[in-house]
């Protein structure tokens, strides 16, 4: 039966050990990549012929921005399956992505406005891009917040599901917002179909910084959910093997 | 019909009644959403006289005046089928140039001239070395020669 992994990936001792095993295999990439695309973008790429030094703000701005984007499609999607296959494990993996992806939103939100004073003239405008991307922050922190205004966890977990669902429809909105209206922040260079707007020394290490983010995020989110699921199962009689513990101690 | 799909039709279902509705408002505040009107809507009559509002487009090549011994600066955005003349006294962001995109927030005056009180530079999407950039420049000027 082909369904058989997902049945187990929903089994709190077997996400537990897998999740323990598979940490350092993101966790140590996630360090190399970011490594050689700081090097590469900080110490190797060529100034831009407009911004200087400036654009190399791109190498941490771009990757949260794009990670902003994608933990909380993880988070929507692992709350839809919790919800519709009453998976906790998969609950728990959604309630591990709100902290991660509201710190990637604010990590895009600060570096963005850092850039924008001297680059556009203005810290903050109205934008379509600037302002959907702090109601990102809002649903991260809504989500958030709802969670921890719940004090069972059954409920919790299906209220704030549905509110990651709706808020699901901001994220190509987000994406979009640069193309479907005017804005003032600029049309993605990479993120689309087509060639990169930018030379293969600038570009290479934006896709390293990118790959290392993804993987930084895919290592924290299985720590964390790893604690989530000790904190829900902390009952439960595998959790004192698993800590090495014999049977009968107390945890 | 299992309750799992029910459940599942229930989440495809709230997906997609959220999409419709949040497409449909989208739509309706189409204005609103929009950052800066162009040369074109203004051409076509979209701005209430009087009314502030962003400008956006290019800054026409060659249009920059700058009036000597104050921070007075003239110039024309443009979207290549209509243009505004604009005026402006303050401080211009750095990435403000002639042929490269820019926002501004003022009003139209009497005479059709954008009084601007806030200017912004619109950067575009292309990144590159400023060799690149040059000989790209050499390039299309020898082109033209």
């Amino acid at each position: 039966m082909a369904w058989v992994w997902f049945h187990r990936f929903g089994s709190p001792p077997h996400f537990y050990r897998l999740a323990g095993r598979l940490t350092p295999w993101f966790a140590w990439p996630a360090a190399l990549l970011c490594l050689a695309g700081l090097i590469g973008g900080l110490g190797m790429a060529p100034a831009d012929y407009q911004q200087g030094d400036g654009f190399r703000i791109v190498y941490v701005h771009a990757p949260a921005a794009w990670l902003s984007l994608m933990v909380y499609v993880v988070m929507a999607g692992t709350a839809a399956v919790g919800l519709v296959w009453r998976m906790n494990v998969a609950y728990a993996v959604a309630a591990s992505c709100a902290a991660i992806g509201a710190s990637f939103t604010v990590v895009a939100l600060v570096t963005g406005m850092l850039w924008g004073r001297p680059m556009w003239g203005t810290y903050w405008e109205w934008d379509p891009r600037l302002t959907s991307e702090l109601l990102l922050l809002f649903l991260y922190l809504g989500y958030m917040g709802l969670r921890n205004s719940i004090d069972d966890v059954g409920r919790a977990d299906r209220a704030s599901a549905l509110l990651a669902i709706v808020g699901v429809v901001n994220v190509p909105i987000i994406h979009y917002s640069v193309i479907w209206w005017n804005s003032l922040h600029q049309a993605p260079s990479v993120m689309k179909f087509g060639r990169p707007t930018m030379p293969a020394s600038m570009f290479v290490p934006l896709l390293l910084m990118l790959a290392g983010f993804t993987a930084y995020f895919v290592a924290l989110l299985l720590t964390r959910a790893r604690g989530e699921v000790l904190r829900r199962e902390r009952n439960a009689h595998w959790i004192a093997e698993a800590l090495g513990q014999g049977p009968g101690c107390k945890v | 019909m299992t309750p799992r799909r029910r459940r599942l039709l229930w989440v495809l279902g709230i997906l997609v009644g959220v999409a419709a509705a949040g497409g449909l408002a989208l739509r309706a505040f189409q204005q609103n959403v929009m950052f800066y009107f162009d040369p074109s809507k203004i051409a076509a009559g979209e701005v209430k006289p009087g009314q502030r509002f962003r400008l956006g487009g290019m800054v026409e090549k060659g249009s920059v005046q700058r009036i000597p011994g104050t921070l007075e600066v003239r110039f024309v955005v443009t979207d290549f089928r209509h243009s505004v003349p604009v005026r402006y006294s303050n401080v211009l962001p750095d990435l403000f140039r002639e042929g490269a995109g820019v926002v501004a927030h003022g009003r139209l005056d009497a005479n059709g001239t954008f009084v601007a009180d806030e200017v912004l530079a619109k950067h575009d999407e292309k990144y590159m070395p400023p060799e690149v950039a040059r000989s790209l420049n050499q390039g299309a000027s020898s082109r033209t020669q």
